[in-house]
Parts: C-alpha cells; sequence; structure tokens
C-alpha cells in the first residue's frame, strides 16, 4: 500500500469523504439561512435547532409510525418547514417592522426553548437511527472503502444545492424571490404577494434543515444538541462566504467541510477551530466576505 | 444600521434631555439607594447570592455598555467573562497571587482578548458582527476545552483559593469577601455610568443612531466602537475575574455560548439601553435560576420563553418601563 505524505490513503480518503459530508450540511444550512436572510433580513438562529427536529421527525416515524427513511425525507421537511410556516406568521412577522437584531434574539429564544423540550423528553445521550436496507454496504474503490449511505448523502445534497439554485435563479418563482428581496415593496406593486412568499421562503428554509437534519441522521446519532454547536460553525461559513450569492454559499460550504476533513488527517488539534481561523483570515483580507457583495 | 435601540430606546422615545438637572439628581438618589442597599444585603439576605447577582450585574452593565450605548450587539461576551475567570482562577490558584492581583491579570487578559476580536469584529455590521463574536467566542470555548493543562477540561479549575486581599485580609469568610465584591461593583457601575455620561459617551450613542453622519463630522466611529467594545471586554473581564475567586471555581460553563445567550436576555429583561436595567435583569434570572435549579433543563426552555416573550411584548425592559412611566431616562 502506498503512502501520501506519511499518511495510510484509507484513513486520507476517509476523512476527505467525512469532510464532504459536514461540508454537505453547511452548504444546505447556509443556503437556507442566505435565503431568509435575504427575504425576512433576519439571520435564523433556530435553523440549528430545525435541523436537529429534522433528524427527529425521521426518528419519530420510523419508531412510533413504522414509517422508514424515505418516506421521512419527505415528510420531515415538509412537517419541520410547517412549523417553520407558523413561526414566521405569527411570531416573525410582529418583528418585521424592527431592528434585525431583535429577529436574532427571538430565533435565539425558539432555539434554546426546542433543544430544551427534546432534551427533556429524550435525555441528551442520542438515540440511533439504522441505515435504510438499500444503502447498507458499500463499495471497495481500490484506494478507500466508501460506504453507500455517505457517498449518497454526498451526491444527495449536491443535488438539492444545485436545485435550489436553479429554482432560485433561473425560475419565474426565483424570479419573484429575487425581486422581493431587492424591493419588496415594488415587488408587491407589481402584484405579487410578497407576505406569503416571504412565509413560504421562511417555511423553504427551514425545510431544507430539516432535510440536512434527515440525512445526517444515520450517520450521528439523533441528539437534540446536535444542531447547536453546528449553527454556530455555519454562521461562520456564512461569514466567510458572504450570503450575497446563493451558488457561493454552496461552493463555501463544500470546501470548508473538505479542509475541515483534511485538518482531521494532519493536525487534528486544530480541526474544531480551523473553520473559526480561516473565517479570521478573510476578516482581515476580504472583510466582506469572499462572495459578498460589499456592505 | 446596527442602531438596535434607535427605534425603541427609552431614553430616545421620551424626549427628555438627558442631562436635565431633575434627572442628575434622581441618578443620583439611585446610586445613593443601591449603595445603602449593597451595605444592608449581606444581613438580610445569603451574602453569596448577593455576591452572584453582583458579579453577573456587573457582567451585564458591561454588555450594556456596548449594546444599548454603543449599538453593537455581541454575542460572545462569555469569552471575555470566561477568559478573566480561568486566569484568574489560574493565578490565584497556580502561580499564588493575592486576589486583587489575579483579578487584575484576568480583567487585563480580557481587554486584550477584547481588543484582539473587537478589531476583526468591526470590520463588519450589524448581524455579522454578532455572528463574527459568537463564532470568535466558540474558537476560545475549544481552545479552553483543548488545554486541559491551563483550564482543567471538562473539570475546570477548582478549589481556586480566595487568599489574602494584599497579602493581609483573610477572604475566607463569606462576609469579608462580599465587602470587596460590593466594591469593585459599585466601582464598575461608577465608570461605566461616567462613561455613558461623558464627551466619548456622546460620541458613541452619536454613532449608534447615525452612524454615517458622525462619520462625516469628523468623528472616527471605528476608533469609537473598538475603544467601547475593548471598556466593554474589560468589564465583563473584570465580572469573570471576580467570580472566580468567588466561587473558588473556573469551569467551561464560563465560555460556553449559552452564557454570552445569558448575559443578552439578563440586559433585555432589565431594559437595554438603560443604565441600572442590567442590574435589575441579572437579579431576576439570578434569582430564577436559583429558584428553578431543581427544574433541569426546563430552566433552558423558561429563559427560551423568556426571551420570546420580552422581544415581541418586553421589549422597553422593566427599568425601560418604570422610566416610561416616570417620564425621565434611567
Amino acid at each position: 500500500m502506498f503512502e501520501l505524505l506519511g499518511i495510510p490513503p484509507q484513513a486520507l480518503f476517509g476523512q476527505v469523504l467525512l469532510g464532504l459530508i459536514n461540508g454537505s450540511f453547511y452548504a444546505m444550512l447556509s443556503l437556507g439561512l442566505a435565503v431568509i436572510f435575504g427575504l425576512l433580513n433576519i439571520i435564523n438562529f433556530t435553523h440549528g435547532a430545525q435541523y436537529m427536529m429534522g433528524a427527529f421527525v425521521a426518528w419519530m416515524a420510523l419508531n412510533y409510525l413504522g414509517l422508514n427513511y424515505w418516506v421521512a425525507l419527505v415528510i420531515s421537511p415538509l412537517v419541520v418547514g410547517a412549523t417553520g410556516i407558523v413561526i414566521e406568521r405569527f411570531l416573525l412577522k410582529r418583528l418585521s417592522h424592527l431592528d434585525h437584531l431583535y429577529g436574532l434574539l427571538l430565533t435565539f429564544g425558539l432555539a434554546l426553548i426546542i433543544q430544551g423540550l427534546f432534551r427533556n423528553q429524550y435525555g441528551s445521550s442520542g438515540l440511533p437511527y439504522q441505515i435504510p436496507p438499500q444503502l447498507a454496504g458499500g463499495h471497495n474503490l481500490g484506494f478507500m472503502f466508501l460506504p453507500n449511505y455517505r457517498g449518497w448523502v454526498v451526491i444527495a445534497s449536491l443535488v438539492v444545492c444545485l436545485a435550489t439554485w436553479f429554482m432560485i435563479e433561473k425560475t419565474r418563482l426565483g424570479a419573484y424571490l429575487r425581486a422581493a428581496t431587492e424591493n419588496p415593496t415594488l415587488t408587491q406593486a407589481f402584484g405579487i404577494n410578497v407576505p406569503l412568499l416571504v412565509t413560504l421562503t421562511y417555511g423553504f428554509g427551514v425545510a431544507l434543515a430539516a432535510l440536512a437534519g434527515v440525512l445526517a441522521a444515520p450517520i450521528y446519532s439523533v441528539n437534540p444538541n446536535m444542531g447547536a454547536d453546528l449553527i454556530i460553525v455555519v454562521f461562520a461559513v456564512v461569514v466567510i462566504g458572504g450570503m450575497g450569492s446563493i451558488l457561493g454559499s454552496i461552493i463555501t460550504g463544500f470546501s470548508l467541510g473538505l479542509v475541515e476533513g483534511l485538518t482531521k488527517v494532519f493536525y487534528p488539534e486544530a480541526s474544531a477551530t480551523v473553520i473559526f481561523i480561516i473565517m479570521v483570515l478573510v476578516l482581515l483580507v476580504k472583510p466582506a466576505g469572499l462572495f459578498g457583495r460589499t456592505a | 444600521m446596527a442602531d438596535v435601540t434607535s427605534a425603541e430606546a427609552p431614553a430616545a422615545g421620551l424626549g427628555i434631555s438627558e442631562t436635565s438637572k431633575g434627572t442628575e439628581r434622581l441618578h443620583r438618589a439611585i446610586m445613593i439607594g443601591l449603595a445603602v442597599a449593597l451595605v444592608t444585603a449581606p444581613f438580610v439576605a445569603y451574602p453569596v447570592f448577593v455576591m452572584k447577582v453582583l458579579c453577573f450585574g456587573l457582567f451585564a452593565l458591561a454588555f450594556n455598555l456596548l449594546l444599548g450605548y454603543g449599538g453593537l450587539l455581541s454575542f460572545g461576551h462569555a469569552a471575555y467573562f470566561g477568559m478573566a475567570s480561568y486566569v484568574s482562577a489560574y493565578t490565584a490558584k497556580h502561580w499564588g497571587l493575592t486576589p486583587e492581583l489575579a483579578i487584575l491579570s484576568g480583567t487585563v487578559i480580557a481587554g486584550l482578548l477584547g481588543a484582539l476580536f473587537g478589531s476583526l469584529a468591526i470590520r463588519r455590521q450589524g448581524i455579522y458582527f454578532a455572528m463574527i463574536t459568537l463564532a470568535l467566542a466558540q474558537m476560545v470555548f475549544f481552545f479552553s476545552l483543548q488545554t486541559p493543562r491551563f483550564t482543567g477540561g471538562e473539570d475546570g479549575i477548582q478549589a481556586v483559593p480566595r487568599g489574602k486581599l494584599f497579602g493581609l485580609f483573610s477572604l475566607a469568610d463569606d462576609r469579608a469577601l462580599y465587602w470587596l465584591v460590593a466594591v469593585i461593583f459599585m466601582g464598575g457601575l461608577l465608570l461605566i455610568y461616567r462613561i455613558i455620561h461623558s464627551p466619548f459617551g456622546e460620541v458613541c450613542k452619536a454613532i449608534r443612531d447615525n452612524e454615517p453622519r458622525a462619520i462625516s463630522l469628523g468623528y472616527r466611529a471605528n476608533q469609537y466602537k473598538l475603544a467601547v467594545f475593548v471598556l466593554s471586554a474589560t468589564l465583563a473581564g473584570l465580572a469573570g475575574a471576580t467570580k472566580a475567586i468567588v466561587f473558588q471555581l473556573a469551569s467551561l460553563t464560563d465560555v460556553h455560548w449559552s452564557m454570552s445567550g445569558e448575559v443578552v436576555l439578563m440586559t433585555l429583561v432589565g431594559g437595554l439601553g438603560t443604565v441600572f436595567g442590567p442590574i435589575a435583569g441579572a437579579l431576576v434570572i439570578v434569582a430564577m435560576q436559583n429558584y428553578l435549579a431543581t427544574l433541569g433543563a426546563w430552566v433552558t426552555v423558561i429563559q427560551g420563553c423568556i426571551f420570546v416573550i420580552c422581544v415581541l411584548l418586553f421589549r422597553e425592559g422593566i427599568v425601560g418601563v418604570i422610566a416610561k412611566a416616570i417620564r425621565r431616562p434611567l
């Protein structure tokens, strides 16, 4: 077996794959944050809790209703997205005329409530979720062993991210969305129901987080705290990429996951902080973010 | 942009000059009242509880200096509070520093950390500022987690000696320690009051309310922002360093993001952008934690509910509502 810089290729590619998986979660979550921020002008602190809810709804669907992974993949984003719509209609809407920092505080409070409730109900040790039988096992690619499920997560999230990009940049609905982001008053004057668009956008961003949660469930255990620390990393990803560009969020998410994976191989001590360090460097060199418009 | 209080600021909405004679007299009376309350408190309440309120009160006052008067929402103030707590505990325990020197060294380190993080964070505004401060604080958390030789890892630094003040007066007794904490708290409050009502404070408020205008008048907004950030971080450090001596403990809780959230909550409950609000907020939240300690994880849920209710219905906070009722800024 050959070695690369003293690291066995199995370990190297294994971490690269894990990095890509984390990167796909970063990409999906920061994409949702960016879409929500564009239209609602709030940073959705509840995003991590909603990612966790996505995983839990999948777990509940399996254990209480006997619905398998593939059904959960559809149901969970719908259910969590619906709760998001309720939150937008009854809570966030009341803050739309205020400074956007109040939105941050409100969603932080909601995250505390949701995480606290799940911790009370299910403890914080985490619940197992089986890999669906269709995706069990893996392939030996010669230089590494590729578990099927992990390959599926990377491809699925890439497809979802690109579909979102296509929808926002290339379709009529996306054009409405971009128009409303640019100038809500004028868009409304053209006869487009902007408040409905706002509600649906929040629901969509939340559903994206829930979908990431379902994908994550078989890899990490289903845990009430799974979103709490992740969301802070995603914030750093958002600062690095800037929220101006959809494609930028996707690229930043995947590449930072990859960098994190490589750091785990070559300098494991820094793997938890490498994204924050990159954030510092980006702030020093290009304060508006890699893909950001000048603030 | 970052004018979190401009639309909602109790002082701004009242149309009363903040420097009117009556207001000054009222503030002086409140200060004297607070001093009297501090002197009598250890005789009517459990001193350790009062000291906890004072430490968190000072922490919230420092946070409010930045948010209420600088218009900058930091979501990472636990970094300065917790790092100062670690430095103070470490120097007191392993270097044998006297408590006043341990507290001083913790405060200085927090100030330096504030200068470093502040100069990075002020490069972006509004929502990004909050996210950057949070991310930087998370970096401090991981640093603390990964350097158990310094922080004691999951165990924290336990059994920190309270030592002898100036090497002379033993602080082992709660009452003795209480007077030191009370003096530190009152000193911090007076300093913050002085900062807010100084020409420097006026410029900070101007930048908070309308940054482009302040810049066009020739003020270097970024230097003012950095200065108020460093002051806030230093005072938060003073609170954290004192807390480590009081509870003889510095732990990961002090640097965790939930601590950053708690200080936001205290300030919000008490009254954002009011001089005395954070003290009231700290009293309410610390008392609540004490009485509800047996409920475990429900405390998080309750805190979350208070957040939501405050943001939706009670944005002025306790002291803000009182200030509105008596039509004077507090």
